[in-house]
C-alpha cells in the first residue's frame, strides 16, 4: 500500500489564528500537535485571495491566469486539470466532502453538478475529463457539498431542511433580499454578519463535515489507498457558530489587532499610503467586488465590533481544531495512522480588523495572503519534522499530492511540490510567490500582480477603474511586518522595485498553455 | 440597475437564427436550465431545473427586427429587460445578441450568466438544423 492523503482546507482563516503561528486567541492542539510533528510553512500564499480561483489552483496547480477561473462567479471549466483524476487514475479513492466553489453557488437553471448533485442523490456524476476521456466528476468518486449557510440546493442545507428545520432560523441570512452579501449587523455589538446562532453544536457545518468524512473513512477498504479532501466552510463569515460555544473567547477580553490601530485618524494615515482604492472603499465611495456587503462602510467599523468578530471566528476556529481531532483519532484508530499524509491549509485570509477592515478584496497585504499551511508526512516516511520560512504558494498542492502517491508532476501543474526544509526550498527554487487579482463587476475593474519574496511584498495595479497602471505599494518585510508604510515611490527602493517589476513580468511571461479566461456566470 | 450584454457569432442566416428563438414556448429547447414553460397570450412561465418558477411578460416578438423583448415580473425583480437581437453580419453569418438589464444589480448577473449557455445552444441549434 501506499500514502493516503488527508487534505483538510478551511475558508478564510489567517495564519495568526493557530496557536503554533502565534496565535492567542484560539486553541488548536490538534493542529498545533500536526505542525510540531511535521512542516510548518512560515510564508505560505494564496494565487487568489476569494475563494474560486484560490480553490481552483489548488485542484489543477495552476495559477488563475491559467486555468482560467478568474474571479468568484466564474466556474472552473468543468474539464480543467484535475490533480483527483491523476490520483483517481494511480488507483486512489478520491473524496471532496464540504466546500467545493468551483462552480457558482447563484445558479438558478442548476447549470452546475455541484448545486445539482445533492437533488440527483448519487455520489458523483460522468463529464469531460482534461485528457478528454470521461469519468467522475473532476476526479471524484464521491462528492457531499456544505457551505455557510442553511439555504440552497446542496447536501448539508437538503440535511438540515430534512431533520432540523427549526434550527434554520438561528443561522444568519448570508444574503440580503437583493442577494448582495449582507450588512445587517448582529451580536452583542452590531458587527455585521454576526448572530448569535441557536443551533445544536453536532448540527453545525463544522461537525458535520467531520462526521460525513467519517462516515466515508469508515466505508473505505484497508487495500486501497484514498485521497480525501475535508472542507470546512468556517471561519469564513458569517460568524454564527454555535451559541452554546460562544463563551470559550468572551469578546470583551480580546485584544484589539496588532494592525488595528485605535485611532481612526492613525488608521487613515496608513490606509492613505496605499493605492486609492483601500481609502475609497473605506469611505464607502467604492465596491470593487462582491466579497464584502456592499453596503457596509469600513469607516463605521468599531473597535468593539472588531473585538466580537475576532472573538466568534476564535469559536469557530476551535470548532474546526476539534473536528480534525475526532478525525485523526478515527485514523488512529482504523489502524492507518502511520500511512496518512495529512496537509492543513485554507484558501485565504481575512482582515479581521486590520487597518480598519473586515472581508476581503484586492487588498495584497498578509491578512488576506498570509496563510497556514501545515503537512504532517505519513509517520512511515521518517520525514524529519520543520519550518520552512521560504515563500511558498498554493499552486504546489497538486504537485504535491502526486509527489506522496508517488506519481510525477503532470505538465499542467505549475507550482512545483512542497519543500520539505529552508534547504529543500533553495534546491527547488522556492524564493517567491505570486497572487493575482482581477475583477469586474458591473463597470469597476481592478488588476493586481503581486510578488512574495523573503525581503518585500509587491504589488503593481494594472490599469483599471480606479489605477492608471503606475500605482504600486512595495512594503520592506524586514522592518515593516505589518505593511504599513508604502515605499513604491521611495527612491532608495527603486532598485529593488525594479528587481520585483521583473520577476511580476516573468510571471506573465511564463511559458505554457493558458485556458480561455472564463464568463463570470454570477456574484459568487 | 445593471446592464450585462453577451453576443455569439453564428454561422447561419439571420432568418433561421431568429426560428430558434421566436416562437416563446421554445425556450426550453435553448435555454440550459428552462426544464419547461407555459405561455398564455403575452404571460409566459418559465421553470428552472432548481424548480424555481418565474412569470414572465412578452414585451416585443418582431420578426422584422428580429428582436425578441421580455420582462421577468417576479417580486425579487424591481425592473428586469430581457432582449434578444439577431443581426445580419452577411449571407450565412450571424451575431446574436442577448442583453439583461436588471434591478438589484445582483439579478442581472445571475441572469445573464444564463444567457451565455443559451447563445451556445442557439448557435448549436441554428449551425446544425
Amino acid at each position: 500500500m501506499g500514502r493516503k492523503i488527508l487534505f483538510i482546507t478551511t475558508d478564510q482563516q489567517r495564519y495568526d489564528t493557530l496557536g503554533v503561528n502565534g496565535g492567542v486567541l484560539s486553541r488548536t492542539p490538534v493542529l498545533d500537535g500536526l505542525a510540531k510533528e511535521g512542516i510548518r510553512y512560515e510564508r505560505c500564499q494564496p494565487t487568489s485571495v476569494v475563494c474560486m480561483p484560490s480553490r481552483a489552483s489548488m485542484l489543477t496547480g495552476q495559477f488563475p491566469s491559467t486555468h482560467g477561473a478568474w474571479m468568484n462567479g466564474v466556474p472552473l471549466a468543468v474539464d480543467a486539470p484535475s490533480v483527483a483524476e491523476n490520483l483517481h487514475d494511480a488507483g486512489y479513492a478520491t473524496a471532496l466532502i464540504g466546500k467545493a466553489h468551483f462552480e457558482p453557488f447563484m445558479d438558478p437553471f442548476g447549470r452546475f453538478a455541484e448545486n445539482s448533485l445533492a437533488s440527483l442523490g448519487v455520489p458523483t456524476i460522468e463529464q469531460p475529463w482534461f485528457d478528454g476521456r470521461r469519468g467522475v466528476h473532476r476526479g471524484f468518486d464521491y462528492l457531499e457539498f456544505a457551505t455557510h449557510g442553511v439555504m440552497g440546493p446542496l447536501h448539508y442545507a437538503r440535511w438540515m431542511i430534512a431533520h432540523h428545520p427549526e434550527a434554520l432560523g438561528g443561522f444568519y441570512q448570508v444574503v440580503d433580499n437583493e442577494l448582495n452579501v449582507n450588512a445587517a449587523g448582529g451580536g452583542d455589538t452590531g458587527a455585521p454578519q454576526v448572530k448569535f446562532n441557536e443551533v445544536e453544536r453536532d448540527w453545525y457545518h463544522t461537525d458535520w463535515v467531520a462526521e460525513r468524512t467519517m462516515s466515508w473513512l469508515n466505508a473505505q477498504s484497508d487495500n486501497r489507498d484514498w485521497f480525501c479532501w475535508m472542507s470546512f466552510p468556517d471561519p469564513h463569515h458569517p460568524w454564527d457558530p454555535p451559541k452554546s460555544e460562544i463563551s470559550r473567547v468572551p469578546w470583551r477580553d480580546v485584544d484589539l489587532p496588532a494592525n488595528y490601530p485605535a485611532k481612526a485618524s492613525d488608521r487613515e494615515t496608513i490606509i492613505d499610503q496605499k493605492a486609492r482604492h483601500w481609502r475609497a472603499w473605506y469611505d464607502g465611495r467604492l465596491v470593487s467586488n462582491y466579497e464584502a456587503p456592499a453596503k457596509w462602510v469600513p469607516a463605521t467599523l468599531t473597535s468593539d465590533q472588531v473585538r466580537e468578530v475576532n472573538a466568534l471566528n476564535a469559536v469557530e476556529v476551535e470548532l474546526i481544531d476539534e473536528a480534525i481531532g475526532r478525525v485523526m483519532a478515527l485514523i488512529e484508530q482504523k489502524g492507518w495512522g502511520d500511512d496518512v499524509d495529512v496537509i492543513f491549509t485554507t484558501d485565504h485570509g481575512e482582515f479581521q480588523g486590520d487597518f480598519g477592515f473586515l472581508f476581503k478584496g484586492p487588498y495584497h497585504v498578509d491578512a488576506l495572503m498570509r496563510l497556514p499551511l501545515i503537512w504532517r508526512p505519513a509517520r512511515s516516511t521518517k520525514i524529519a519534522p520543520s519550518v520552512v520560512s521560504a515563500p511558498v504558494s498554493l499552486v504546489s498542492l497538486a504537485a504535491t499530492f502526486l509527489s506522496v502517491a508517488g506519481q510525477p508532476a503532470p505538465s499542467w501543474a505549475e507550482g512545483d511540490v512542497l519543500p520539505l526544509s529552508n534547504d529543500d526550498a533553495l534546491v527547488l527554487g522556492h524564493d517567491a510567490t505570486i497572487t493575482e487579482w482581477d475583477s469586474s463587476l458591473f463597470g469597476v475593474d481592478v488588476h493586481v500582480r503581486t510578488v512574495l519574496t523573503h525581503e518585500f511584498l509587491y504589488s503593481e495595479y494594472g490599469p483599471g477603474t480606479l489605477h492608471e497602471g503606475t500605482e504600486g505599494e512595495l512594503y520592506d518585510l524586514s522592518d515593516d511586518p505589518l505593511q504599513r508604510v508604502n515605499r513604491f515611490e521611495d527612491p532608495a527602493y527603486f532598485s529593488a522595485r525594479a528587481t520585483l517589476h521583473e520577476r511580476l513580468i516573468a510571471h506573465e511571461e511564463r511559458p505554457g498553455e493558458r485556458a480561455t479566461p472564463g464568463v463570470l456566470m454570477a456574484p459568487v | 440597475m445593471a446592464s450585462i450584454r453577451h453576443e455569439i457569432r453564428i454561422n447561419a442566416a439571420p432568418d433561421k437564427v431568429w426560428n430558434v428563438v421566436t416562437r416563446p414556448e421554445s425556450i426550453p429547447e435553448w435555454f440550459p436550465g428552462i426544464d419547461s414553460c407555459t405561455v398564455d397570450g403575452n404571460v409566459r412561465v418559465i421553470k428552472t431545473h432548481m424548480g424555481l418558477e418565474m412569470p414572465e411578460k412578452i414585451l416585443t416578438n418582431d420578426s422584422l427586427a428580429r428582436r425578441f423583448a421580455y420582462q421577468i415580473t417576479a417580486p425579487l425583480y424591481r425592473f428586469h429587460l430581457g432582449v434578444i437581437d439577431v443581426l445580419e453580419i452577411g449571407p450565412g453569418d450571424s451575431l446574436c445578441v442577448y442583453s439583461t438589464t436588471a434591478e438589484p444589480d445582483t439579478l442581472a448577473l445571475i441572469i445573464a450568466g444564463g444567457t451565455v449557455g443559451a447563445l451556445e445552444e442557439i448557435k448549436r441549434i441554428a449551425e446544425t438544423s
